[in-house]
């Protein structure tokens, strides 16, 4: 299934340590946060892998390692095969043409001193593409494909609506046609209506330019709604990596198992069937996370071992293709 | 693998696009139109007009522009022509604001004053606005071992008198317009420095900013093209009333005999040639004080109202 | 179900609350009008602008005047028109008898103050009680919103607390008094999922407890089928369609809550279907088109929605619908896709 010629990105042992330090002048580190910790994935050209989690589970740290706005503690970011961490400013350079993100908010990320046709032309401007007439032009033509008027170039971004402005959002990551794009939560701010625009715009714009994308989102049903593959973060850890349906269907980490059911059905008969499985207590804080399997303290299957030894990922291929799951007791159901 | 491949439909011009990705575009146009076009300094400008106070402090302001850049229009006698016999004469019509020791016009002389106290005002605040956003960029931008210098040689700076720190600047200069200007420009770079690092540090973490970054924009991009842009208004609004403070630091300077030097009308000088003559011949002080209080008073106003202008919390 | 023979406990009639602003007049809530049964749970749904959250702060007389100004209609309950009635006997509903959990329990939690103290306060405001009384009374009210460890909690400050537990807090000083009424306004939306399954279950749980009635207000379509019994939509500060749950979902006859309900991807559906989004955003609520506030976005519209707003109907018993086309989805000669 993984060979090198599909994986567009590959991600190994990543770490990143936030160190918490104290003093002015004489820096002491008090302790560390440890946002992502010894992280692995990969991502198929053309593919959506959607990254889940709760705040503070790791998956935007993650995103910002990828497209290298800061340096990982350790580990290596495979792009096309080569590891990008090691490369210089300039040779980096090259690759942010390739590698673009959307955010989740569509106020914050966009500078409201700029015009629309500002803000799109920037990424032409850096990587020098064309005279101002053909940028012009490629601004326009971009606008269309993510459905605003063209004619809206000098209007600013407080004219616009949420979803516009994310469509903006979409324009500027797309004039530079990446490959990969990281969506950091792209539809978690907007009105429901216009959520289900957004998503399909972005489902049609992956097809019609063959993206591949990086889907970070703490909501499973858009998730699931989006990706090819989904991966589960809790407190710095991917606990369950598996084909979309094969995760929904038969989720193997208990934690994954909570968080399905813990989203409400949009359909009254069959919510009030369901047996709800509800997790017991807070997410711990990652600055000193619980020994062993972080999950444990919540955990209802939890046994002596969990908070002695921690859990590695391993393959569950009886559960489907390519099922990973870090669970001593993966596919134990849970009896509430 | 991918579970879409079914309605996999390649796309190969233009036309097709349209019709494929988005049925709403029409729509967006005609709600688009119900916003109206704006900017913030428009919208910022809409409700300075609105404010009374501003529009009179916007009005003395330009005003003591004018006056200052047309003097010699408006001045009815040369400022330094004496005239022995009108010495210490009262306002008159011919003398609107009477005469001093000397027998000078002081209408004349509080008309020429505008053009010292607005040329400190403006030349000043320049030299600390080019000093602080440099260091403040420096320091808020990059951090670390710089920021915390800069702001260490800012705390000095603060820990000083305004007036004290400007006297001893004026003794180790020397006294003479061009040094006024220097060392009311270097004591204000502070503040503006200080400034500007907070609204850097603010922005810095916006995510417009990490999409610049993740283009690959160079800091110089991102410090000019983001930053500079909507970190503006606080500095705006700041250095309009550092204007009035300049003056009035020109005033105290020339009034000690630190700043301007005869025979060049400031009205700090003024104002301290007539201190011996408070009780025969008040004219000779009420009308550069009048003139200090009232440009001040503009520049304050101005500035008030543009921090309402930008900052409009009442704005629904 | 809900039963028809329960009392209303509340009823809202023709509530219109606007603001008057620089810009013009915005029409936040313009003619609201239903109804509440003892021990129900009435689910108001809509998009930020729809006016859901301004009918809550409306009934509990929250709303900043100015701008803000209640132009007409009744809040009856137990028999007195809240908007009739004088400040001082205000007091006695707000936060008594009816009371409200915010969306964001940090800014509703004083952050001076311990856990206990505000519990207590809480508590005192309403009930004539002794200190050690109302201290007995707090630790109780702890152990009903679920909190631990209750005597070292109650000398917390809200910051100590996170995002779950602050919303637990919020809900027992919501509960204090016994409200018959609980308002809870988007009660989960700014916490992690599995924490918004903890805090609905709670309020759920309580409401049962204590019989008292809850109006939930989200935006959040699966949150509505899984608690409430009787649904509001609302489209910019109109109810477009009232009904019990299971018509809402099953049988809706305004085209917006089609569009709504197309919009949402189901985790339960084997087969990716593709979401069938509504055209649009919402519009602005200063100058709202003539006629019908949704035609702009509408498939379904006709000439007449361009003219007039569709006056509410009672389309079938107890299902209330504003759209001039509710009765051809209703006899099937308009096809709902």
């Amino acid at each position: 299934m993984k060979s090198e010629d599909t994986v567009l990105l590959e991600v190994k042992n990543l770490k990143k340590y936030f160190y918490l330090r104290t003093g002015f002048f004489f820096n002491k580190t008090a302790g560390s946060i440890k946002a992502v910790d010894n992280i692995n994935f990969f991502i198929r050209r053309g593919e959506t892998f959607g990254l889940v989690g709760e705040s503070g589970c790791g998956k935007s740290t993650a995103a910002r390692l990828i497209l290298r706005l800061i340096q990982p503690t350790s580990g290596e970011i495979f792009y096309k095969g080569k590891n990008i961490l090691t490369l210089k400013r300039s040779q980096m350079f090259k690759y942010r043409k390739e590698i673009q993100i959307i955010f989740q908010d569509p106020y914050a990320s966009l500078s409201p001193r700029m015009t629309i046709g500002d803000i799109v032309s920037e990424p032409l401007e850096v990587h020098r593409i064309g005279d101002k007439n053909s940028r012009i032009k490629e601004i326009k033509h971009t606008l269309k494909i993510v459905g605003l008027n063209p004619e809206h170039v000098n209007r600013y971004p407080h004219e616009f609506s949420g979803g516009q402005r994310q469509r903006v959002g979409i324009a500027r990551a797309l004039i530079l046609q990446p490959e990969l794009i990281i969506c950091d939560e792209p539809v978690s701010a907007l009105d429901v209506s216009v959520q289900a625009q957004i998503l399909n715009l972005m489902i049609d714009l992956q097809k019609e330019f063959n993206l591949t994308y990086l889907f970070i989102a703490h909501d499973l049903s858009v998730v699931k709604y989006v990706s090819n593959r989904i991966g589960v973060m809790y407190l710095g850890k991917i606990v369950e990596v598996a084909p979309a349906e094969d995760l929904y269907k038969k989720p193997l980490h208990p934690y994954t198992m909570g968080l399905l059911s813990a989203i409400p059905i949009p359909d009254p008969d069959l919510e009030k069937q369901r047996q709800r499985i509800i997790l017991p207590g807070d997410v711990p804080s990652p600055i000193n996370p619980p020994s062993g399997c972080r999950f444990h303290p919540r955990c209802p299957n939890a046994q002596d071992i969990c908070s002695k030894q921690e859990p590695e990922l391993k393959n569950y291929p009886e559960n489907g293709n390519n099922h990973f799951a870090a669970c001593f007791f993966a596919g134990k159901p849970i009896n509430n | 693998m991918y579970p879409f491949k079914e309605d996999k439909n390649k796309i190969q011009n233009d036309s097709d696009i349209e019709g494929i990705i988005d049925e709403s575009v029409e729509l967006e146009t005609e709600l688009g139109k119900k916003y109206g076009k704006s900017s913030l300094y428009k919208d910022a400008w809409r409700r300075l007009v609105r404010n009374k106070l501003a529009m009179i402090g916007l009005a003395i302001v330009i005003i003591m522009v004018v006056i200052a850049l047309l003097s010699p229009v408006i001045a009815p006698y040369d400022p330094n022509d004496r005239i022995k016999e009108l010495s210490q004469k009262g306002p008159s019509y011919q003398h609107w604001f009477g005469t001093d020791i000397l027998g000078r016009d002081i209408f004349s002389r509080v008309i020429y004053g505008a053009r010292i106290s607005m040329l400190v005002g403006v030349v000043a605040v320049s030299i600390s606005l080019a000093i602080g956003l440099f260091l403040g960029a420096l320091s808020g931008f990059f951090g670390g071992i710089s920021d915390a210098i800069i702001m260490r040689i800012a705390d000095i700076f603060f820990a000083f008198p305004y007036i004290l720190g400007a006297i001893v600047m004026m003794t180790v200069l020397g006294p003479g317009v061009l040094n006024v200007f220097i060392a009311i420009g270097i004591l204000g770079w502070a503040s503006v420095a200080r400034l500007f690092r907070s609204s850097i540090l603010s922005i810095k973490e916006k995510e417009y900013i990490e999409a610049a970054r993740a283009l690959g924009a160079s800091n110089a991009r991102i410090i000019l093209k983001h930053i500079f842009p909507n970190s503006f208004a606080p500095i705006i609004v700041y250095s309009t009333m550092n204007v009035g403070t300049a003056i009035i630091v020109e005033a105290a300077l020339s009034f000690l005999g630190l700043g301007v030097q005869p025979p060049t009308p400031s009205w700090g000088k003024m104002l301290s040639e007539s201190m011996s003559y408070i009780n025969t011949a008040p004219w000779l002080m009420f009308f550069p004080g009048l003139a200090i209080l009232i440009t001040v008073l503009g520049f304050v106003l101005l500035g008030d109202g543009l921090r309402d202008a930008f900052d409009p919390k009442l704005k629904r | 179900m809900a039963n028809n023979l329960q009392e209303k406990i509340l009823e809202v009639k023709n509530l219109k609350t606007y603001f008057h602003t620089d810009a013009g007049v915005v029409k936040a809530v313009d003619g609201v009008n239903f109804d509440l049964k003892r021990g129900e749970t009435l689910g108001i749904v809509g998009e930020t602008g729809s006016g859901k959250s301004i009918t809550a702060l409306t009934i509990l007389g929250l709303i900043p005047i100015p701008p803000g100004k209640v132009e007409s209609g009744e809040i009856i309950f137990e028999g007195q028109d809240l908007l009739k009635c004088k400040i001082s006997n205000l007091k006695h509903f707000r936060g008594n008898r009816i009371s409200m959990i915010f969306q964001d329990p940090m800014t509703s939690l004083n952050p001076v103050f311990n856990i206990g103290n505000q519990l207590i306060e809480a508590i005192q405001a309403h009930q004539n009680l002794s200190k050690k009384q109302s201290y007995d009374k707090a630790l109780e009210l702890l152990d009903m919103v679920g909190i631990s460890d209750r005597k070292k909690r109650m000398k917390s400050y809200p910051h100590e607390f996170s995002g779950g537990m602050r919303q637990r807090a919020m809900i027992a000083m919501a509960i204090a008094n016994s409200p018959s009424i609980l308002i809870a306004d988007e009660p989960t939306t700014a916490l992690d999922v599995t924490i918004q399954a903890q805090i609905l279950e709670l309020i759920d749980g309580l409401k049962k407890k204590t019989n008292s009635s809850v109006i939930l207000i989200t935006h959040d379509l699966g949150v509505i089928a899984k608690y409430a019994e009787r649904v509001m939509v609302m489209y910019a500060g109109k109810p477009v369609e009232f009904a019990s749950v299971n018509d809402i979902f099953y049988r809706p006859l305004h085209p917006y809550n089609l569009g709504l309900i197309g919009s949402v991807s189901k985790l339960n559906e084997e087969k990716k279907e593709r979401l069938k989004p509504i055209k649009g955003t919402p519009p602005s609520l200063i100058d709202l088109p003539k006629g019908c506030t949704f035609a702009l976005r509408c498939k379904f519209a006709i000439k007449p929605c361009w003219d007039s707003f569709p006056p509410t109907i009672e389309e079938e018993q107890n299902h209330f619908v504003a759209c001039f086309r509710a009765k051809e989805f209703l006899n099937g000669s308009l096809k709902r896709e």
